[in-house]
């Protein structure tokens, strides 16, 4: 195949993709959320209302697109871009089989990292340019938030980086073929499913969005299709995190059982394992509450990055004694 | 520069440029169907139907920043520690335990860079 077919096709190819995954996992979220709370959920378009996202799409196109008079609009226009667009350009490192990527970055940890840092971009600028008080506060709180797990996020990294000796993330899943990552870093595991909570503004690191005291947050002031790429944005990350635990600890493509190797298709495990981290963040969103502001940068400065160091320390050590 | 680098720059590019056309796209769209009526009213910032007092773009908590240049501090050391986790293997085996003492000492100092802030109330959020 010749290099611009490659890259065409890649693009047909995870374009839909992306789109559908994020349009499921809307669904999804608020079919799991109302059967947590006991109710019933979108139910009304289409078989279990797997339709319901397509009309909310419609409706959004339909809305009218209301830029408030004393905002910066040019900032106000630039935002909404900067949450959307990292979020699709990590989908070109992300590989779901063996030979199945569109593109097998050497340094494909840093590439989705430095992608992702652009969203705190995004929202900082979103909540300042919309002259309101409670976008900004919502803006600020949310790029503190997301910098102050970053450090944790890349040190929780670092486990599988250490054992696997690659940035490739088709290198990172060959070298969990045998034994899976979440086996021999637990910790950097558990660390790094926290830390993915706060980086993607969830419950219950989601006081950047808490609706009863921020309003909605650093999109209050956004309606219509530029609100929509907001929460495509968000969604989409929550799928690039999901998958990529499933890369750096899950084992990717690799089956859990060895016996059935061959007989599943390598795919298939990792759609599975995705969904099952994609199920577990919603499950975390219908049951924790709420934490406060000063308890969460505590958390990730006083708690996670000392834990994180001397995780590093001990898996060092570990390594010299198997190497050597 | 090999030439798979420059390749690996044409499919982030092109990511980009197909992530930025999507929104143009929708937002084209979304102006052909969309009523547009604007008033004062409706380009009053929403404060819950208050009428708003004061304006938000005031100085507001420093504490906002010093967070920023820690993170700034610290990122960077890390994404220092990446090349030394990459390359680990192959120092254990040819530089034996003293690659090890190399990265205690590294990350040690990295630790005590966490230990001044902390002893200095910086880490404290009220």
């Amino acid at each position: 195949m010749s290099p611009l077919v490659r890259l065409l096709v890649s693009l047909a190819i995870s374009f839909p993709l992306l789109l559908l995954n994020v349009v499921f996992i809307i669904w999804f979220e608020r079919k799991t959320l109302a059967d947590i709370y006991g109710g019933i959920g979108p139910k009304h378009h289409g078989p279990f209302g797997l339709f319901q996202l397509a009309f909310d799409g419609m409706k959004l196109i339909a809305k009218e697109d209301v830029i408030p008079a004393k905002a910066d609009k040019m900032l106000f226009i630039i935002a909404p871009f900067l949450v959307f667009v990292p979020a699709f350009m990590t989908f070109a490192a992300i590989p779901v089989y063996n030979n199945i990527y569109a593109r097998n970055f050497d340094i494909g940890i840093f590439y989705i990292f430095g992608a992702t840092t652009l969203i705190p971009v995004g929202i900082i600028l979103a909540g300042w340019a919309s002259f309101n008080k409670y976008s900004l506060l919502g803006g600020l709180r949310s790029a503190a938030q997301q910098i102050s797990y970053e450090v944790p996020l890349l040190m929780a990294t670092l486990g599988a980086v250490m054992l696997s000796g690659s940035l490739s993330l088709v290198e990172i899943v060959k070298a969990q073929s045998k034994v899976w990552f979440i086996v021999l870093q637990p910790f950097a595991f558990i660390f790094f499913f926290i830390v993915m909570l706060a980086e993607l503004n969830r419950a219950p690191f989601d006081m950047p969005q808490a609706e009863s005291e921020l309003v909605a947050g650093y999109n209050v002031e956004y309606t219509g299709m530029r609100f929509a790429f907001f929460m495509f944005g968000e969604y989409a990350m929550l799928l690039v995190m999901s998958a990529l635990v499933t890369i750096l600890f899950l084992g990717g493509w690799n089956s859990p059982i060895p016996a059935l190797n061959g007989l599943v298709p390598g795919i298939t495990w990792f759609v599975l394992k995705t969904y099952l981290i994609v199920f577990i963040i919603i499950w975390i969103r219908g049951t924790f509450p709420r934490l406060r502001v000063d308890q969460l940068m505590h958390f990730s400065w006083k708690v996670l990055l000392p834990l994180n160091l001397a995780n590093l320390l001990i898996t060092s050590a570990i390594l010299t004694v198997v190497y050597l | 520069m090999q030439s798979w680098h420059y390749a690996d720059l044409v499919y982030m590019y092109t990511y980009i440029a197909v992530g930025i056309a999507f929104i143009a796209v929708a937002l084209g769209l979304s102006r052909l169907v969309a009523p547009h009526h604007p008033s004062k009213v409706k380009n009053e910032p929403y404060e819950c139907g208050e009428v708003i007092t004061g304006q938000p773009w005031i100085q507001f908590n420093v504490r906002y920043y010093v967070f920023a240049l820690l993170f700034l501090i610290f990122e960077v050391e890390t994404v220092f520690l990446y090349p030394l986790a990459v390359a680990y293997k192959t120092l254990v085996k040819t530089m034996g335990i003293s690659a090890f003492i190399e990265m205690g000492i590294f990350v040690v100092v990295l630790g005590l860079g966490l230990v001044y802030p902390w002893r200095k109330g910086i880490l404290k959020w009220v």
